[in-house]
């Protein structure tokens, strides 16, 4: 039974919790929010960017970088919601004690997927930071990427949630990694433009939330308006709630029978 | 036992049931778990679930905090109907789980900070109420302790602590005092005497029948889903037991066993053991002194004569 969740702002407490025990590691977690997508960005950028040239007006690294963006939000939420909040309903029992105080299932739920989502931020923000110093940013609408990363990290943490409340072990995610994760990674105009790709698959990524995200971002970091931005949002946000909305049903029904 | 109780707090006035049960009745796929509970758990006593392995305890607990909704039946706890407003029920009540779940990403003080945002609270307030709790707890001297880094008796402590820190009028306890040494059990003992002389109603799990002897005002044995006696430990005891009891084992145990089951009244053969159970020892005192070769031990009759009596002596895996 598909019931809507019912949720407070209790969720709020959830979310804290998380913040405070980030915030005990937060120099080497932050050191690598910039250490990666730097690295990334400079070995993929410089290697393939010789080879590949521009892409339409684009040099490769500054089509790169507003992938990237993308698909680090995508990555961090992902593992937030997967590894992390599994261990935390699971191995650490966290959740039951939250559940045995005033919370509720949903709660939990959205305090963690909010917690994803900020994660994604985070790193996100590490990278816009990076990418303005390289010079890869073309103006202040740039800045217009975050609230559109916190959007897709939600949306990312919530699909992620699903998987989670449905495994039994962690090696469950893996299957989630090979067969919709790394896809949608490969061809959702985060490494290459989509028309590179047979119409057929490239009209096929537009089923799946990234290639929206990127369709959004990629204008706004240089410092441009995206086309259809309302349509682009309007489908990582459908893809948001729904996956919340499931991820709540079977968690009830895993942890509250 | 006798309690002196004072400083009753909020609306557990005497006579007040803090849980109110009718009923209860939890069916998983065709498994009945709890068959039908009718439970009342007056305001400020300590209340035992006393039962076998896989009798219904735990699962009539989820029920109570509104963690399973029961498949029917009525219940209400501290007045509030649940599973419906189970939230605000466990906003008034304290939970000390069977197996801990202390977040081992926090300390000892932060775990109970930590805690109480849940419930909403923080401030000035807050920060002397767990200093308090950590002072009950016996843990002032290692705020800033992993978890880790606890043993088994601290980290139960900090759990009570924990279910503490809003004040609650009822606490649940899921077998308080399993896997703990003598020390640790005893000052666990203390601690949940203070909290019901302080007014606060408990209601925990035991398999212990000394806890449940010493702690419980009253208690229910539940087997098979169901309540099958429901008393104070020393009512339970004259109602089901007589009040003497001889074991005796060795080879003359056989010989023994007509003949002391037809002074003691009753006998029961359990292995290589036979339990004369009385209500005038004389006689089997003066007989069993009369043969020197057979070894015995003569007891006061115990919860946990009841509580085989009732629920058998099969092993329940």
């Amino acid at each position: 039974m598909l019931t809507f969740p019912a949720v407070s702002l209790r969720f709020l407490s959830v979310w804290r919790r998380n913040l405070r025990v980030w915030r005990k590691l937060m120099l080497p977690s932050i050191m690598g929010n910039f250490g990666e997508p730097l690295l990334y960005l400079l070995a993929l950028g410089y290697g393939f960017g010789q080879l590949v040239g521009d892409i339409g007006e684009l040099p490769y690294m500054v089509f790169l970088a507003s992938g990237i963006i993308c698909s680090s939000a995508m990555n961090t939420s992902s593992f937030e919601a997967l590894y992390s909040a599994y261990t935390r309903m699971t191995v650490q029992r966290t959740w039951g004690a939250m559940l045995d105080a005033p919370l509720n299932v949903d709660d939990v739920a959205l305090g963690e997927i909010s917690w994803a989502a900020t994660k994604a931020l985070i790193s996100s923000t590490a990278i816009l930071v990076v990418a303005s110093l390289l010079g890869l940013v073309g103006g202040w609408q740039a800045v217009l990427v975050l609230p559109v990363i916190l959007l897709t990290g939600f949306c990312f943490g919530a699909c992620a949630m699903v998987v989670t409340a449905v495994s039994r072990s962690y090696d469950f995610f893996l299957y989630y990694f090979t067969l919709v994760m790394t896809p949608m990674l490969l061809l959702s105009g985060v490494f290459f433009p989509l028309d590179q790709l047979p119409p057929l698959i490239a009209q096929g990524a537009f089923l799946l939330p990234l290639a929206h995200a990127v369709e959004v971002v990629r204008p706004l970091m240089l410092g441009g308006a995206p086309t259809n931005a309302g349509l682009h949002l309007g489908v990582i946000a459908a893809y948001g709630l729904v996956a919340f909305t499931l991820a709540t049903a079977i968690l009830r029904r895993r942890l509250m029978s | 036992m006798h309690r002196a109780r004072h400083g009753v707090m909020g609306e557990t006035q005497t006579g007040a049931l803090a849980v109110e049960a009718r009923g209860l009745w939890k069916r998983y796929g065709s498994m009945d778990v709890v068959r039908g509970v009718d439970l009342d758990v007056r305001a400020g006593e300590c209340f035992g679930l006393l039962g076998p392995n896989g009798a219904g305890k735990t699962t009539t607990l989820r029920m109570l905090l509104g963690q399973t909704p029961p498949s029917s039946g009525e219940l209400h706890v501290l007045g509030h109907p649940v599973p419906r407003e189970a939230r605000l029920a466990r906003n008034r009540i304290g939970v000390v789980p069977q197996m801990d779940n202390l977040d081992p990403d926090f300390t000892v003080r932060e775990n109970l900070l930590t805690y109480a945002s849940y419930f909403g609270l923080r401030g000035d307030q807050l920060a002397r109420r767990v200093d308090r709790l950590l002072e009950f707890a016996n843990l002032d001297g290692r705020t800033q302790a992993q978890i880790q880094a606890l043993s088994g008796g601290m980290k139960r402590r900090l759990s009570l602590a924990r279910a503490l820190i809003n004040e609650p009028a009822l606490v649940v306890l899921d077998e308080p005092s399993t896997g703990l040494d003598p020390q640790a059990r005893q000052h666990i003992w203390q601690r949940l005497n203070m909290l019901v002389e302080q007014g606060r109603t408990l209601i925990l799990t035991t398999h212990y029948m000394e806890e449940a002897e010493r702690l419980c005002d009253r208690l229910a044995i539940i087997d098979n889903g169901t309540i099958i006696a429901c008393d104070s430990p020393r009512n339970l005891v004259a109602a089901h037991i007589e009040p003497h009891v001889f074991e005796l084992r060795g080879h003359g145990i056989g010989e023994w066993e007509h003949r002391g089951g037809t002074m003691a009244g009753r006998a029961e053969r359990v292995g290589d053991t036979l339990l004369l159970y009385t209500h005038a020892p004389e006689p089997l005192l003066q007989a069993l002194g009369a043969d020197p070769n057979q070894r015995y031990w003569h007891r006061p009759a115990g919860l946990e004569d009841v509580f085989l009596k009732l629920t058998g002596r099969e092993l329940r895996d």
